[in-house]
């Protein structure tokens, strides 16, 4: 079970890295630009928040549960940084360090509800999706504070030396590591996809599901502040609404990736990959004059199959099995 | 196992594949005239031909800026023989914006004519932009002086506040009495810079017994707008006039007012579109209402970026430059065009236009 569980998602993670290659190989050479170094540098600064994020929803959605504030938590971090930079607190350090703290605090406020209150991950993070935003307007309200050194800004975004790439890349990798090596290398990794098909029986095994998913939230929390101080840096404006709606393109990401919604299911590959896949797709087509309307219900349709895909292919699968078994008495038609 | 696991694969990729080469075919990438060949050797004094002139709104699919953009900018590029396209985001969003700025530098376009959700965070993109040759022309909703060439400013804030508490005051009559404001998003530059100037007019002697009692965001979606201005006279139960200076929430208001019990007695002004006004006007609804016409102002920016981009003018204070039919312009201070006075609309006049 757990071997064809592995295999079919081997197999997704295949199949997105041939059609992100794929992508990459037609876009090149159908529409101009793809190929300039200028194109890779936009993609990679359109996608980091998203990276960013969607590391630990992985872990999130393999568990089974699911975080929807994190745009929000991105927004709240943002203008919490800019009210502490209008009351005069310059030091970068400590300006991130608060972010970071303020993110892993709002991710805990998540985490107890969902464990301590046994309350349903997908109701919660919709209630804290307006509550951090409401926020987050209550702190700045209308303004948006974006008075901030122009070399903070275009250090954030600076590339590394050679490439076009931003350095903001190694830290996602490094994030990468960290995150994939718990996940897929570690026993808490293990513990993740068994409390995510079955979260009674990993109870029994001796798995602490509740400090668990607390610590997962927290994380979620944490890494979307660190967005959240990207986003303020690279568009340099800390602005309540900032990163409004990019809950969805996280987990549209994480679907199309192979991470099963149901839980239990999903490599951190795939959504990488996923998420290189998507940027990549946009900004192609929007290089070849696609208009925005056509962009989204391209966007939708990978979604849906994403979720319909892997499911209907191991029905059709076991149909295809149950016919070519002739001698199974109980089956007959 | 395997075989299914290939096949797979080779159906996502099709897939990509297939809605790659497909909006690559469907996409009408804009055709340089034949005369584009002639465009270096354009003189001083006229417009460059062949000159890739690109819209960026806020948002895509908003009836205003497709009557500025494809009914004004469109008419002016063709005009002056230049390549016409407008693109831009679904929501109104400044990293989204950013992303399009993006593209537009890489597509090479000359003149990127946009209207900034953001005054700060869509700077970066456009200097880039700057750096790779394109002129850019704000239009709508300015960004900082330092990132573009020239702002077209569709009327002075000063203007639009006057006039807006100036119907205002005439609708809700000489007994004066509770107005409140719904407003677009709480950080639209331009409507915030109006709200202010509202302010300072309502000050005067004259607007005495007018009495702002709230300032609300409908966000520029119309069912958030509808629910903004029912929650108002459920707050107030008093309010005798609702000001709303963008053209979704005035429509939202009016459709809102005139299907309650308040229709005729609680008076609404604002910005808007004769079209989207047209039936809330004759059914009493409405008396007034101010905008410019948003095709002049799309018309203006499109001869603005092509007399940029021709180095007809280099977008300082003093330079004057011929816009087509709407006559002679001068830029001013801070790299500005004003496009000229708010236009009122009345039962009187409503069905002399079509926007």
């Amino acid at each position: 079970m757990v071997e064809r569980m592995r295999s079919l998602a081997g197999s997704w993670d295949a199949a997105l890295l041939v059609a992100l290659v794929l992508v990459v190989v037609v876009g090149a050479m159908s529409v101009e630009g793809v190929a300039s170094p200028r194109f890779w540098r936009f993609v990679t600064l359109e996608v980091i928040p998203i990276a960013l994020i969607a590391l630990p929803m992985t872990l999130v959605v393999i568990t089974g549960e699911i975080d929807l504030s994190v745009a929000s938590i991105l927004g709240l971090t943002c203008t919490v940084m800019g009210q502490l930079w209008l009351w005069g607190i310059t030091s970068l350090p400590v300006l991130v360090l608060v972010a970071l703290l303020l993110g892993a605090l709002l991710g805990a406020v998540n985490g107890v509800f969902v464990t301590a209150f046994g309350l349903p991950s997908l109701a919660v993070t919709i209630g804290t999706l307006a509550l951090y935003r409401g926020l987050a307007y209550v702190v700045l309200g209308d303004r948006a504070v974006a008075d901030y050194p122009p070399e903070w800004t275009t250090g954030a975004i600076a590339a590394i030396p050679g490439l076009t790439i931003p350095w903001m890349i190694l830290v996602v990798g490094a994030l990468t590591l960290v995150f994939g090596l718990v996940l897929h290398a570690t026993p808490i990794g293990r513990g993740l996809y068994a409390m995510g098909n079955n979260a009674e029986a990993a109870r029994f095994t001796g798995i602490s599901v509740a400090r668990t998913k607390f610590w997962l939230f927290v994380a979620t929390g944490a890494m979307s502040a660190l967005a959240g101080v990207f986003w303020t840096l690279r568009y340099a404006s800390a602005r309540a609404d900032n990163g409004n709606g990019l809950e969805l393109a996280v987990v549209a990401a994480v679907l199309l990736g192979g991470v099963s919604i149901f839980g239990g299911r999903g490599r951190l590959l795939g959504v990488l990959a996923a998420v290189v896949l998507l940027g990549t797709l946009r900004n192609a087509l929007q290089l070849a004059y696609v208009p925005a309307n056509t962009l989204t219900i391209i966007t939708g349709s990978l979604l849906i199959v994403s979720v319909v895909g892997p499911n209907a292919a191991g029905l059709l699968r076991a149909r295809w099995r149950r016919r070519r078994a002739p001698i199974t008495p109980l089956h007959q038609e | 196992m395997s075989r299914s696991r290939g096949g797979r694969a080779l159906v996502l990729a099709m897939l990509t594949a297939l809605t790659l080469t497909a909006a690559g075919c469907a996409t009408e990438e804009p055709a340089a005239p034949a005369t584009g060949g002639t465009a270096a050797s354009g003189q001083a004094g006229t417009i460059k031909e062949g000159l890739k002139i690109a819209f960026l709104p806020k948002q895509v699919n908003n009836p205003y800026f497709d009557a500025s953009d494809n009914k004004g900018g469109k008419v002016a590029v063709e005009e002056f023989k230049g390549v016409y396209s407008q693109t831009g985001p679904s929501e109104a969003s400044p990293s989204a914006q950013v992303s399009y700025i993006n593209t537009l530098s890489q597509q090479g376009t000359d003149v990127i004519v946009v209207s900034a959700n953001d005054k700060d965070a869509i700077c970066g993109a456009l200097q880039e932009a700057r750096t790779a040759g394109a002129k850019v022309v704000t239009y709508d909703s300015d960004t900082n002086p330092s990132c573009r060439d020239v702002f077209i400013n569709q009327a002075s804030a000063d203007g639009i506040a006057a006039s807006q508490i100036k119907l205002i005051s005439e609708a809700v009559g000489a007994d004066g009495g509770e107005i409140a404001i719904l407003s677009a998003t709480a950080n639209a530059t331009n409507q915030n810079a109006w709200i202010e100037m509202m302010k300072t007019e309502l000050a005067k002697p004259e607007y005495s017994k007018l009495k702002l009692v709230a300032t609300v965001y409908g966000d520029d979606d119309d069912q958030k707008s509808f629910q903004e201005a029912q929650g108002l006279l459920a707050k107030y139960p008093d309010l005798k006039g609702i000001i709303s200076p963008t053209t979704v929430g005035v429509a939202a208001a009016a459709r809102y007012l005139s299907g309650s019990e308040y229709k005729g007695k609680v008076q609404l002004t604002g910005l808007g579109t004769p079209n989207q006004m047209r039936a809330y006007v004759k059914d009493g609804t409405v008396k007034s209402f101010a905008l410019w016409n948003p095709s002049d102002l799309g018309y203006l920016a499109a001869y603005t970026g092509g007399a940029l981009a021709s180095g007809m003018i280099a977008g300082k204070e003093g330079d004057t430059f011929t816009a087509g039919k709407l006559g002679e312009y001068t830029v001013g201070k801070d790299g500005t065009v004003l496009l000229g006075d708010p236009f009122v609309f009345t039962e009187d006049n409503i069905d002399d236009f079509d926007f």
